[in-house]
């Protein structure tokens, strides 16, 4: 792009617009489809970030045709779309809309997308870039990456007319299960697609808030030197949400939170949080601060005291009388699938030797939210006496990740008085206050950063593999364990993860 | 649920301390001390423009939260009167003095806005009507980081521009060119395309369309190859063409909201144009608060010869 005499670094005003290229969806009719990536499609389209010729190509064994896609299309963006309605905008993407219609093993499907993606070149200017974006089951990647092999499509070395084109393949989480069903995953896309062409999303990593922690840590003179175990006595890390598990009872059962989320999300949050500054924000100087972390973190040596594990049981919460996990639709009753998962991780480098690092998720808990809490240690001496400082806790920083997005300040003042007496209060910052209105949806941000090449926080294999490294034998003990704990839903989770706090002399936050 | 309803004080023959102190108190009163406000935009308006301009302010504040301080600059004649009105919103992210001053402090109007400027933080200054010939000289004008001016509010709106121009000073924009980034995005997105070097070009457009002179001068100063001008019976842009070595670059308006995109080598393609509200250009320029050098480069070439 630097060769374009109409772009300048300078020129900030000109939207950073993906390059000609195209999008084919497989799992079209799926949930997350219709309501995020679709819409998300169009925001970026009315936001003038997708490039003029922009195509849409679904695929699916659906006798839809083409305008039953385009309608379909059209009603999700309609539904889900962040920006103004805007029949024009519409009228340009439909243009670009193509359906392929096709079970996955059908070869005679699979010629017709190649045919579809040849005609995008020639009408729609797409110019042999295309990204496949595997919205499906982890169980059908294998077909689909094959068949892409198979027809020619996974990469542009066939195609004569644009040989320096690019094909990037997306897939979502779960990235496997532990780390041999990862690796076999990997595997099996690496054999098709090489590693800087394979996209694994995680939209948490595209929100806004996640993306500012960076800004906030390397951005900023005054954190910095407080950042390290001279200052940090502990770090929490929760993602709190107060649903149960709802419709997902098939995925869900098996799976747990660990591997739900621990894995992904906040391990990667983790991650954020603990590594050096990067020498540039550029993917490749990110990825190896992250990996250096991830490399270095360890499960507790002691399973059965730094780690927890739960279910919720029938009780109240938020005004509603809830059901268990074990009553909820479609969960056996033996169930041993945990709902809550509480773990300390500890980080083996020089900046956070000694810093435990909680990490908890949950569902049915007090109330919806993720957060990082970067815990500090008392002053060193108080000039006070003990009974003025009763009251004062332990300053922190926390960043919100949602909802009501934002940073707290947490330190000790004066109660107006004559006595000294001193109290918690918190600084705030609203991210929704200062900058709000139509910040873009993560998957806007996601798949902009596809089409673009350089997603700066888009998860490479290794870092998969390191994540179920820490996290399996943190899952095998669980399971050579004959029990579960439960939690009644709507509270803060199990009496053994406030224990494990209380062994280290600490205690979770209310969130 | 109980909707809470803007808090408005009316203050009158007053002075700039006695307003902060209501702002402060205003502040507690609705709620919410927490100042997450991250600029300061003073509009610089008139009775006739004071309406529409706070309007678009305000509907501003909801991407970037700001102190709104209008200034109607009364008659000159007489003693020196303040009159204000405080609006701290609830549902308004942030909030709005709007200063009616007349007689000699009419002279000496920076001295009642500098007090109310929010610490630290950007100053904007926006003339939604006829600016001053050196806005950056201009006593209102000298307080801001960031200083907007648009040509297009009256009559010669390309003589206003050249105007402002020869006092450019980093922070300058004129609201034309903010009008114009949609145009300059799909010219470099077809750039992006057609890798091949651009020998020539044209713009069809009215003859005093200040936009399009940027254009003009844009495309020249970037591409180093004359742009001929077609003049057409238009108020906007209708057609800009770049002859490249592969083929002919054609982007031509279809009507209000849409365009045809031709580059070499695709089919022409109907993409959207749309003239977006001021409140939209306000949020585009209030993005960035450091002065625009592609500007400044741009009115640079659009002096030479002029």
């Amino acid at each position: 792009m630097s060769t374009n005499p109409l772009r300048d670094p300078q020129d900030r005003r000109l939207p950073q617009i993906a390059g000609p290229c195209g999008l084919v969806l497989f799992g079209v009719t799926g949930d997350l489809a219709r309501r995020k990536l679709i819409p998300a499609i169009y925001d970026l389209a009315n936001r003038g970030l997708l490039p003029p010729g922009f195509a849409l190509v679904g695929f699916a064994r659906h006798d839809f045709g083409r305008e039953g896609f385009a309608e379909l299309a059209k009603e999700a963006a309609k539904a889900g779309a962040r920006t103004q309605w805007r029949e024009t905008v519409w009228k340009q993407l439909y243009a670009g809309v193509r359906f392929v219609e096709g079970s996955f093993d059908d070869d005679a499907a699979w010629k017709q997308l190649a045919a579809t993606l040849a005609e995008l070149d020639d009408s729609q200017g797409t110019q042999g870039n295309h990204a496949f974006y595997l919205s499906i089951p982890p169980g059908l990647f294998s077909t689909v990456v094959n068949k892409l092999k198979q027809h020619g499509l996974a990469t542009a070395d066939g195609d004569p007319k644009h040989p320096d084109a690019w094909r990037r393949v997306v897939i979502e989480k779960p990235f496997g299960h532990d780390l041999a069903s990862a690796q076999e995953l990997n595997e099996i896309v690496g054999e098709v697609f090489p590693p800087g062409s394979v996209f694994r999303i995680d939209h948490y990593l595209g929100k806004e808030t996640v993306q500012n922690i960076l800004a906030f840590r390397f951005a900023n003179g005054m954190f910095e030197p407080v950042w390290n175990s001279n200052y940090v006595d502990h770090v929490q890390i929760t993602m709190a949400e107060d649903i149960g598990i709802g419709t997902r009872a098939g995925y869900y059962d098996g799976i747990g939170a660990a591997r739900d989320v621990i894995q992904n999300h906040l391990l990667q949050l983790m991650a954020l949080i603990a590594m050096e500054d990067p020498v540039s924000f550029n993917a490749k100087s990110l990825r190896i601060e992250k990996q250096k972390i991830l490399a270095n973190a360890r499960p507790p040596a002691r399973m059965d005291l730094h780690t927890a594990h739960a279910q919720y049981t029938a009780g109240w919460a938020g005004g509603e009388e809830v059901k268990g996990y074990l009553e909820e639709e479609g969960i056996p009753a033996d169930s041993r699938t945990e709902t809550y998962a509480a773990v300390r991780i500890d980080i083996g480098t020089r900046r956070w030797a000694g810093v435990p690092f909680y990490l908890r998720v949950g569902k049915r808990l007090g109330r919806r939210v993720t957060e990082v809490a970067v815990v500090f240690k008392r002053a060193p001496h108080q000039p006070f006496n003990r009974n003025d400082v009763e009251e004062l806790g332990q300053n922190a920083v926390v960043m919100r990740i949602q909802p009501d997005e934002g940073v707290t300040l947490r330190f000790g003042a004066k109660v107006p008085g004559t006595v000294m007496e001193i109290r918690d209060v918190n600084m705030d910052f609203a991210y929704g206050g200062t900058f709000v209105e139509d910040s873009p949806e993560a998957y806007e941000r996601l798949i902009l950063d596809v089409l673009l090449g350089e997603p700066p926080l888009v998860p490479r294999h290794e870092e998969v593999e390191m994540s179920w490294q820490i996290l399996d034998p943190v899952i095998e003990h669980w399971a050579r364990r004959k029990d579960i704990d439960t939690y009644p839903a709507g509270t803060w989770g199990p009496a053994s993860a406030d224990k494990m706090l209380e062994r280290d002399g600490r205690r979770w936050r209310r969130p | 649920m109980e909707k809470t309803v803007d808090m408005q004080i009316t203050l009158e023959h007053t002075n700039s301390s006695a307003i902060a102190r209501e702002m402060v108190r205003a502040r507690l009163a609705s709620g919410s001390p927490a100042m997450d406000m991250v600029l300061t935009l003073i509009v610089v308006c008139d009775d006739d423009t004071v309406e529409d301009a706070l309007h678009s302010a305000t509907i501003l504040s909801k991407e970037h939260p700001a102190r709104v301080i209008g200034v109607i600059l009364g008659k000159g004649t007489g003693g020196p009167d303040l009159h204000a009105k405080i609006r701290v919103g609830s549902e308004t992210s942030g909030e709005s003095i709007l200063l009616r001053m007349s007689g000699q402090l009419v002279k000496h109007a920076e001295s009642a806005v500098l007090p109310l400027l929010l610490p630290d933080s950007p100053v904007v200054v926006w003339w939604p009507g006829t600016a001053p010939t050196n806005p950056a000289a201009d006593p209102i004008g000298s307080l801001g980081n960031r200083r907007l001016t648009d040509a297009e509010t009256s009559g010669q709106s390309v003589r206003n521009l050249t105007r402002v121009a020869r006092n450019y000073t980093p922070g300058d924009t004129d609201l034309s060119w903010t009008r114009l980034t949609p145009w300059r995005a799909l010219l470099a997105a077809a750039l992006d395309q057609v890798k091949s070097p651009v020998v020539g070009g044209t713009i069809s457009a009215g003859p005093g369309n200040p936009a399009g002179v940027l254009l003009e001068a844009w495309l020249e100063s970037r591409l180093k190859v004359p742009i001929i001008w077609h003049r057409v019976d238009a108020d906007q842009i209708m057609l800009v063409t770049l002859e490249t070595k592969a083929g002919e670059v054609r982007i031509e308006r279809v009507d209000e909201n849409s365009c045809t995109f031709n580059v070499p080598g695709s089919a022409p393609r109907t993409v959207p144009l749309t003239k977006r509200t001021l409140a939209e250009l306000l949020a585009e320029d209030l993005r960035r608060l450091d002065a625009d050098q592609i500007y400044g480069a741009t009115v640079e070439h659009l002096l030479v010869g002029r």
